[in-house]
């Protein structure tokens, strides 16, 4: 199978290349770059509609003897042409709760998204902290796996945060990372042990920062929406107080720890000083944390309701200068799914968590590069590059040789958000509804086309 | 005229007309309860649901005589009688409710926000009988009433609402009806039981109680949880009634006609002094007395009157 992405605007981050070239997949590799790579621009191929190969060969590209065969040419002319996105934070939920989503429908939202490869938390039931569970996770994935799926080990058993899980084991079976994400580890001991041992493998730890004393039984941020609804709040104190422990630990082990889904303006100070002394930490921000802010939760509307949860206008602003010089290094989406009639209770009784994969980029373009946040190729960068640096995957770039991992997307498409046409079997997110500015045209894995406007 | 609301879920939705509208309601009701008979017409054949899924005496038997004296079917369901103890989602106790066709839906509930839910979900009036910590707006009305009522107006009153304001759905119904009806309103209490940015619903924050209470016209003392002491936000009941406990020497630093309030029920000796409780400016019982008028012009208001427009 050979695809010529044609006309395209290319941009990689990761090589600074941003112009207009084709680009020649073959057996899921990109095999060549440059401009007018079928060396028949003129001719007859040139003129081929983009989906005239679907179904069959194009005549005129078989036939050619001037030109590269090609099985399908893709116009992309307008459209942006870039690594496939790689989102770090994903819940697909299987094995255990496939009601709320499985690999396939949740690797299939992802491709939707734009997402090339997507990183599963091991929240699931069992847990993913032995090698039967990530091999599970990982044979599926290959079955019916729309997109690559790299699993994200537990740190400690069960995420009990008692005792260490086989994270040498996890790792040689296929985890690129180890977390006990949607809790913290609390006892500070133990964490500092996690960061050595999964130093040895050089392995990162995501650290989902939560002091549980601190955010007690909160269900937003501690602002003035708890205050007129009368909701628990938890304090972007019991975020960043986490956060400083993790970066002190991660200093002391040497380790590499990576933040997830930071919410508070003291955690991206934190971050920001920390790196300025040289510690090994990075992190990760979420479309909905610089999206929206706790006043997205009056009505009391349980799906914005997440952990962390939204917070303040000036904990957003932190946010985006974060994303803007550089502290917050990858955008993630935290895809968390779950069923309506969970989603439709009493606001304290509701699960926390919204589905991201499929708003992702269009709120990146929308909230970040339309207003000027991030210019165009700093985002991508968020979305690809930064996270397989972080991950140390062979991905997130476009180069001769290179995984043909793609996403081509429209960066002018308006497209209103109806979360009754996604993918995911879940439908909770803020966003059902808002009007968005880029759209995913279409997804690239390893040479294959697996999901397409 | 009735209320063109469907709903009443909270003071901070409500107008300074539509205050007034059922204030005034309430003084025509409260004449029933000193009549012989006490029974009027207005609300015959509809259908009245106390839902409670919380303990609660003075306010499901209010709401209880409210409706019977209104003439309504009341019916009454609390957590120990019904499918809820079975683990029914609010939803569907409102879907299987709203195929009874019931007028009005009064709930009361621990999670914020339930009464909203549960309005979504029925096309009867739902009243919040208090939700969570978020409000309680028939407290709100009654302890308007009785202001109303004692001082012959509300504008320009200033009151202070003392206790546990972050936990206190009282105190929030309060701050935003009293502000609503123009008058100024202090909250204080011990640092830990203060909600952050509570200065911005308008009111002025102490945690000295002398200086709250000095030239108020009314004192609101909030009921402490006991068990809050558990939670690290006090350290002793001792200790709490020696800073924020209402006693008589406290009060001669107050206005010589100050009112006291509580929405009950009174901790006696902890947030209260039984002689300040049982004093002639303790408004306790009148508020007791008055939440039953002001039930029945909500009601009726709801459910009875003709509507506008």
């Amino acid at each position: 199978m050979r695809i010529l992405i044609a006309g395209g605007r290319v941009i990689d981050p990761a090589s600074g290349v941003d112009e207009v070239v084709d680009l020649l997949i073959e057996d899921g590799r990109i095999v060549r770059i440059g401009k007018d790579v079928r060396g028949a621009r003129s001719g007859v191929q040139g003129a081929e509609p983009p989906d005239a190969s679907k179904g069959r060969r194009s005549k005129a590209a078989k036939n050619s003897e001037s030109a590269i065969n090609v099985d399908r040419v893709m116009d992309a002319a307008g459209l942006v042409v870039c690594p496939g996105l790689i989102d770090m934070h994903v819940h697909l939920r299987q094995p255990g709760r496939e009601d709320k989503e499985t690999i396939a429908t949740g690797t299939l939202a992802a491709a939707r998204g734009g997402f090339t490869a997507v990183c599963c938390m091991p929240n699931t039931d069992p847990v993913n902290d032995t090698r039967s569970v990530t091999e599970f996770i990982l044979d599926t994935a290959k079955r019916e796996g729309a997109v690559h799926v790299y699993p994200v080990g537990a740190i400690t058993k069960g995420l009990r945060g008692e005792e260490l899980a086989e994270i040498g084991e996890l790792f040689e079976s296929g985890c690129v990372a180890v977390s006990d994400d949607g809790r913290p580890v609390m006892n500070a001991e133990l964490m500092r042990r996690a960061m050595e041992y999964a130093g040895m493998f050089d392995l990162p730890v995501i650290s989902h920062c939560e002091d549980l004393h601190l955010s007690g039984n909160g269900v937003v941020h501690e602002g003035i929406v708890s205050t007129e609804l009368g909701l628990h709040g938890v304090p972007s104190a019991s975020e960043a107080a986490m956060v400083a422990r993790d970066i002190l630990l991660a200093e002391l082990t040497g380790a590499r720890l990576h933040i997830a889904h930071v919410s508070a303006a003291e955690s991206v100070r934190l971050i920001r000083e920390a790196k300025a002394r040289g510690v090994q930490v990075s992190c990760e921000a979420t479309p909905h944390h610089f999206a929206l802010t706790e006043e997205a939760v009056r009505g009391f509307n349980t799906n914005a309701k997440m952990n962390p949860p939204l917070r303040s206008e000036s904990d957003r602003q932190a946010i985006l200068a974060g994303l803007r010089d550089g502290t917050i290094d990858v955008i993630a989406t935290d895809h968390a799914p779950h069923t309506a009639q969970e989603k439709e209770q009493e606001f304290d009784v509701a699960p926390f968590g919204v589905i991201g994969s499929e708003t992702a980029l269009a709120l990146t373009l929308s909230t970040l590069v339309a207003s000027g946040v991030l210019p165009l190729n700093q985002a991508i960068a968020k979305l690809t590059s930064e996270p397989a640096r972080i991950l140390k995957l062979p991905k997130g770039r476009i180069a001769e040789g290179a995984d043909a991992d793609l996403t081509i997307f429209d960066p002018d498409r308006d497209w209103t958000v109806d979360a009754f046409g996604f993918a995911s079997k879940s439908r909770n997110t803020p966003f059902h509804g808002w009007e968005l500015k880029g759209g995913t045209v279409a997804t690239i894995v390893a040479g294959k086309v697996v999901w397409e406007a | 005229m009735g209320l063109t609301r469907k709903d009443l879920l909270r003071m901070q939705e409500l107008t300074a007309d539509e205050i007034r509208l059922i204030l005034d309601t309430a003084e025509s009701m409260k004449q029933v309860a000193g009549r012989d008979i006490k029974k009027v017409p207005a609300l015959r054949g509809k259908t009245l649901i106390n839902l409670f899924y919380e303990a609660s005496t003075r306010t499901r038997m209010s709401f209880e005589i409210a409706g019977k004296w209104l003439s309504a079917d009341v019916i009454n369901v609390s957590t120990s009688s019904s499918s809820v103890a079975k683990g029914e989602s609010l939803k569907d106790t409102g879907l299987t409710l709203q195929a009874m066709h019931p007028d009005i839906v009064v709930l009361r509930h621990p999670a914020s926000g339930a009464a909203e839910f549960l309005a979504k979900q029925l096309a009867a009036s739902v009243i919040n009988a208090g939700d969570g910590a978020h409000e309680h707006p028939t407290q709100a009305l009654l302890d308007l009433f009785t202001i109303r009522e004692k001082k012959g107006r509300l504008e320009g009153l200033k009151a202070a609402i003392v206790g546990d304001i972050a936990h206190s759905r009282v105190a929030r119904s309060n701050i935003h009806g009293m502000r609503k009806v123009g008058m100024e309103v202090r909250v204080a209490g011990p640092r830990t039981m203060l909600p952050c940015f509570i200065d911005r619903l308008g009111v002025e924050v102490f945690t000295d109680l002398e200086r709250a209470i000095a030239d108020v016209d009314i004192i609101m003392m909030l009921r402490l949880q006991i068990e809050r002491q558990q939670a690290g936000l006090f350290p002793s009941l001792r200790e709490y009634s020696r800073l924020f406990g209402l006693t008589l020497p406290r009060l001669k630093g107050a206005k010589s006609d100050v009112l006291i309030m509580h929405p009950g029920p009174i901790n006696r000796g902890v947030e209260i002094a039984p002689e300040v409780a049982d004093g002639p400016y303790s408004l306790i019982l009148n508020q007791v007395e008055n939440g039953v008028a002001v039930r029945m012009a909500l009601l009726y208001l709801l459910a009875g009157a003709p509507q506008a427009g």
